[in-house]
């Protein structure tokens, strides 16, 4: 598809990929991508998870080879597959998943690739004073010598920007940057990439959130199922139209009819998890009630990990209580938890949801393989397992050569229809739903979200941890807020904000914590 | 002579310090390893190659320093290969280095056999002598025991000085202390992490044959079937319980190595009322007491054992 | 040149995977030959003869197989949990001073109580060596691989100590080796005459039992899944310590038996040298089986060839019958390369 020539020239062009097509196995990942990236702007790259954008990023990063396609750097061929190549002209990105090492310093961290590897002896002084020339210049405030895995993931991101612009930086690339940021943080965020753009850098900003493409980009090109299928100029367009570019079709809102509210189901008082140095948990109090979901917002690694493994019987309190239908728990086990009725959603499908390798119906019965009917005095009835996993794969839907296929094979949304499928099949009164539709395309977000109202009508109550702000006010009744190991007050949905839901994830309104931003 | 006497014996410290030599450099060989994310189980099969290769080279007329090079290239042979297997294949770093081990030790022994088809005692050469340091070696208890030894002995100290500088100090070694914790941060700056942790293990299975070389050209004078006899597998512990920094390990080894000296001459006073195996069992309960010990300290590399495939999380 | 994953598991490469290893270990075994100044056809033709030859030698063969065949199933039960036990050596001695202790006339039993006695004190002895090493990784993190081998050479210089001492042999003119088994622990031969013994049935069966577990029984699916993924085993809610535990019992306990096998089958007495590896070499089994029970059978009786064989060919042909060990190493390496390629391809780009 030829790029539409916008109203800067063409020595302007600092990055032009041309015919980018990449294949995994059967799938076409990138399907004859072309765009151009011009100084001084930013470049919005939406789609949907899995459209090719991070696929389409490694290529020009030399992550991976493409099949097919060329790219221009400064009117230059970049040679393919080689990170180096890519980092010498001037392309820095800014991975989704941070690529920093976590018991070095932010000093080793920025100096890493960036001396001749054989040199007797690093210069720290000098990297010293670089990097604090521009943390000046552009309000990156970093500490040179903490360790990275003593930083919040705010001051981590500033670290990876600092890297590329250390290495003299003139386009960069954000992967979902602003996936695991507070509103505020992001905020900071776009200031920071004005600041960036107006010293002439270009900036391509991968995303599939629609208002912060609106915000931040002067241009979006939208990918849908790995083609390039549409560019605008961000002034030109709007949310509406983008959104129906990036899915094809409109979206559907889940509807949350309000239910009267069920008998207490799971009760929280005054628990506390105890956890290296600071609780991860730290005096929560909670009443969960059938009938109900109750959203769990906060940035990741503020205690919502800790309560998941608490609900999943993985993790105990140190003290408080922890009461299931009114009855106190005192014994934490992950099978006693699915005897009472908790169905659990991991945050990581892949490491935690299943087991890659074994087959599907080996991966149904996980949690209930020592029952009747699947085994009997020590002996499994294969017959019955399958029998089980049969009807579970035709009820959710999930698309797999067959019962016996290795689970790894899946694509994340049948993956997270499978573990719907197998703690949803009894019918369960608690459902613990961590992250639940991360990754997933829309399509698979909207079953997600379907299965758990439904579930909600049903009865059950609903723990809902997520990152995404907007998927916790569309499906919450309540929300509450973590922050550091503790939790707010609950509150009603019709009562919040995404801003002042970003000012307490940020430690506002929390107990000696005024001001932590 | 009493038990706590012994302690305060010159000829204890230089003995240590002549156990601990061979440890030394094969506990600094896997501390290279391990800090880039490989585990080498290969080491007692390296060792064993090292100790072959050194010795034999002198034995057929090379000059001594030239027989401990041969023995560090052999064992970075053996090195290269775990990395391949490893590293660019993601193999199973524990199968893996069991089957270099296998494969390196009976590799020797076949050599050995070849070489010398029907000799009972195997032939001797003239080793590494004690070099005393003018000065230094006057110094009581601490002269005998530090600068009384051989030059082998002196290059194992100096390689805990260079490797610990080159860890902290120089780019090559910020990269491999990286790789060994995020191996993606590497990537992202443009190093080969494939190159680098191949290189890292080589040249830290180079180290380990200058261990098992340091038996047969500095301890003893010859070549024994199972002369290494565990020492690899003790170093592996001596590397958790140095918390992967060479200084530690250092430290961990003449620990060792002192405690290894002084049931040798405990077992000398006591061997009447206890059997001498009691004795000969210390150094193997005393590592795995010392991964006990060290087991819930952090600071071991976070990738270490996981392989690393481009692209994929 | 790159690995990318397949999506389907090629089959094929199951079938393949052992044929490449063989093949590998010839080759490297084919140089070693020229090396020694041998020709590499005379040094095949010796093995073979040497190994499956004639009568004597294939029972032969099979003789040194039973011990293989425990030990392998000791690794191959403990591989698939990923607990990495290392230390079938000494579980084998410990299965061996069981074995002595109840069947040198401590227990005047007759021979169908005694013999299943000292199995299972045997079996015991062997489980509770590997419960140390697992407790110390399921609960302070504590690498098993290091344990368990430091772990073999504490045993060989237990058992050194108890030939000195509590179980040597009076009339031993001084050599450090136990007194002989009395006939009722003996295990029966299976020819007259010959050196096979019940063992290589009790291995066989063994064998048979484990698969059993492994495909039909919650503990053999519970194994699977924590080797896989500990984590989402845990998740889940299978106990993931428990399993651990019940798999070191078990694979400690198989490897005893081969200590049993030995010494109540074929030697008679406890020695310093019963075992030349048959730990270690167990592994080596395990992985050529690609884990599977039944292919720890075959590839047991394939690695007691090879050292058979080379033993043979090593007092006719004069070369070094460590080329066996040799073949069986690169067989090892080849074979875990070769499954590699049962979950990727390589891409030339």
């Amino acid at each position: 598809m030829a790029t539409e020539s916008s109203t800067s020239n063409r020595e302007d062009v600092v990055l032009r990929l041309a015919g980018i097509t990449k294949r995994f196995g059967p799938l076409l990942a990138n399907d004859a991508i072309s765009l151009d990236l011009h100084r001084g702007e930013v470049l919005a790259l939406l789609g949907e998870n899995g459209a090719g954008k991070t696929t389409l990023m490694n290529i020009l990063f030399g992550h991976y080879v493409a099949d097919e396609g060329s790219i221009e750097a400064f009117g230059e061929a970049l040679p393919a597959g080689k990170p180096k190549a890519a980092l010498a002209r001037g392309i820095g990105m800014v991975h989704q998943h941070f690529t920093l090492a976590d018991n070095l310093t932010v000093l080793d961290n920025v100096i890493l690739g960036t001396e001749p590897l054989w040199r007797a002896r690093s210069r720290h002084a000098e990297a010293r004073a670089k990097l604090a020339e521009l943390s000046n210049t552009f309000g990156l405030v970093v500490k040179p010598d903490a360790r990275i895995a003593d930083l919040s993931v705010g001051e981590r991101q500033r670290v990876e920007i600092l890297k590329a612009l250390y290495r003299d930086a003139r386009i960069l690339i954000l992967d979902e940057p602003t996936a695991v940021l507070t509103p505020q943080e992001t905020e900071a965020l776009f200031a920071t990439l004005q600041k960036l753009v107006e010293r002439g850098l270009a900036i391509i900003f991968i995303s599939h959130k629609l208002h912060e493409v609106m915000a931040v980009s002067r241009r979006v090109v939208v990918l849908r199922s790995g083609k390039l299928v549409a560019e605008r100029r961000t002034a030109e367009t709007d949310r509406h139209e983008l959104a129906e570019l990036m899915v094809g079709r409109p979206i559907p809102e889940p509807k949350v009819e309000p239910i009267p509210l069920g008998p207490v189901a799971l009760s929280l008082r005054a628990v506390t998890l105890a956890g290296e140095g600071h609780p991860r948990l730290q005096d929560v109090s909670l009443d969960l009630h059938g009938n109900e979901i109750v959203g769990i917002a906060g940035v990741s690694g503020n205690g919502q990990g800790a309560l998941a493994d608490l609900v999943s019987g993985i993790a105990q309190p140190s003290t408080g209580a922890l009461s299931l239908f009114g009855q106190e728990i005192h014994y934490f086990d992950p099978a006693k938890m699915v005897g009472y009725g908790v169905a659990r959603i991991p945050e990581d499908r892949h490491a935690v949801g299943v087991v890659g390798d074994l087959s599907l119906e080996e991966n149904l019965i996980s949690a209930r393989y020592r029952e009747q009917p699947f085994s009997q005095r020590g002996l499994i009835d294969w017959r019955k397992v399958r029998e089980f996993a049969t009807r579970i794969i035709a009820d959710y839907d999930v698309r797999c050569p067959g019962p016996q296929a290795a689970t790894r094979l899946l694509s994340g949304g049948n993956m997270q229809k499978l573990i719907l499928g197998r703690e949803m099949a009894e019918n369960p009164r608690i459902i613990l739903a961590n992250q639940p539709t991360r990754g997933l395309d829309i399509g698979a977000v909207g079953y997600v979200h379907q299965q758990l109202l439904k579930a909600r009508t049903d009865g059950a109550g609903i723990l809902l941890i997520s990152e995404d702000l907007d998927e916790l006010l569309a499906l919450s009744d309540r929300v509450v807020v973590m922050y550091r190991g503790r939790m707010s007050a609950p509150m009603a949905r019709r009562d919040v904000t995404i801003r002042h839901l970003g000012l307490m994830m940020a430690g506002h309104g929390f107990a000696g914590e005024a001001d932590a931003a | 002579m009493d038990a706590i006497g012994i302690v305060f014996e010159a000829s204890l410290w230089a003995a240590a310090i002549r156990i601990a030599s061979p440890l030394i450099f094969a506990t600094l060989g896997e501390l290279i390893c391990e800090r880039a994310g490989v585990l080498n189980l290969g080491i007692e099969g390296i060792m064993t190659v090292g100790a072959f290769a050194g010795w034999v080279s002198v034995y057929n007329g090379a000059d001594l320093w030239t027989g401990v090079a041969i023995a560090a290239l052999a064992g970075a042979a053996f090195g290269v290969l775990h990395g391949l297997l490893t590293v660019p294949l993601g193999l199973s770093q524990h199968v893996t280095g069991i089957g270099i081990t296998l494969l390196a030790t009976s590799l020797t022994y076949y050599a050995y056999r070849i070489a010398f088809p029907s000799v009972t005692s195997p032939p001797k050469i003239e080793t590494f002598a004690p070099l005393a340091i003018p000065g230094l070696s006057q110094i009581p208890i601490l002269g005998d025991a530090l600068f009384n030894q051989t030059p082998l002995t002196y290059l194992a100290f100096i390689s805990v000085i260079v490797v610990a500088y080159v860890l902290y100090r120089t780019p090559i070694g910020l990269a491999v202390r990286t790789v060994g914790e995020n191996p993606a941060a590497v990537e992202a700056q443009g190093i080969d992490v494939t190159l680098l942790r191949i290189g890292a293990v080589a040249v830290g299975s180079a180290f380990m044959a200058l261990g098992g070389a340091f038996l047969t050209m500095s301890a003893f004078n010859s070549f024994y079937f199972d002369m290494v006899n565990g020492r690899g597998w003790i170093c592996i512990a001596l590397v958790v319980f140095g918390s992967w920094r060479p200084g530690k390990a250092l430290l961990g080894a003449i620990l060792f190595a002192a405690f290894d000296a002084y049931q040798l001459r405990l077992q000398q006073l006591a061997g009447a009322y206890l059997p001498y195996q009691v004795f000969l069992m210390l150094p193997y309960i005393l590592s795995i007491l010392a991964l006990i010990a060290m087991s819930r300290r952090a600071g071991y590399p976070r990738a270490l054992m996981i392989p690393y495939r481009k692209g994929e999380r | 040149m790159r690995l990318e994953p397949r999506a389907e598991a090629a089959k094929s490469i199951w079938a393949i995977a052992p044929l490449v290893a063989v093949v590998a270990s010839f080759v490297v075994a084919a140089l070693l030959a020229l090396l020694g100044g041998a020709s590499p056809f005379a040094v095949f033709a010796a093995v073979v003869k040497g190994a499956a030859g004639t009568q004597f030698a294939f029972l032969e063969t099979l003789t040194r197989a039973t011990p293989l065949i425990f030990t392998g199933l000791a690794a191959a039960v403990a591989f698939r949990a990923k607990l990495w036990n290392i230390g079938g050596e000494a579980q084998l001695y410990a299965g061996a001073i069981m074995t002595i202790v109840l069947g040198t006339g401590a227990l005047p039993l007759p021979a169908p109580i005694l013999i299943p006695m000292i199995m299972a004190a045997a079996m015991l002895a062997g489980a509770l060596l590997l419960l140390g090493p697992t407790f110390l990784k399921t609960r302070f993190g504590v690498d098993e691989v290091v344990t368990t081998l430091l772990l073999n050479f504490v045993m060989v210089l237990v058992v050194s100590m108890l030939l000195d001492g509590a179980l040597k042999d009076p009339m031993g003119l001084g050599w450090p080796q136990s007194r002989k088994v009395i006939a009722e622990a003996q295990l029966p031969k299976l020819i007259q005459g010959k050196r096979l013994h019940l063992g290589f049935l009790i291995a066989i069966g063994a064998a048979l039992l484990v698969w059993f577990v492994n495909a039909r029984t919650t503990f053999g699916y519970e194994m699977r899944a924590v080797g896989f993924n500990p984590r989402a085993a845990r998740f889940a809610g299978i106990p993931v310590n428990w399993v651990m535990a019940k798999t070191a019992l078990l694979s400690g306990g198989l490897a005893a038996l081969a200590g049993v096998s030995e010494v109540a089958g074929l030697k008679g007495n406890l020695t310093l040298d019963l075992s030349p590896g048959f730990g270690y070499t167990g592994i080596v089994v395990a992985m050529l089986a690609m884990l599977h029970p039944m292919g720890v059978i075959a590839a047991a009786i394939f690695v007691a060839a090879m050292f058979v064989g080379a033993d043979a060919m090593s007092r006719t042909v004069g070369v070094p019958n460590y080329i066996a060990n040799v073949m069986v190493a690169t067989a090892l390496l080849t074979m875990v390369t070769a499954m590699l390629f049962t979950r990727f391809r390589l891409k030339w780009r």
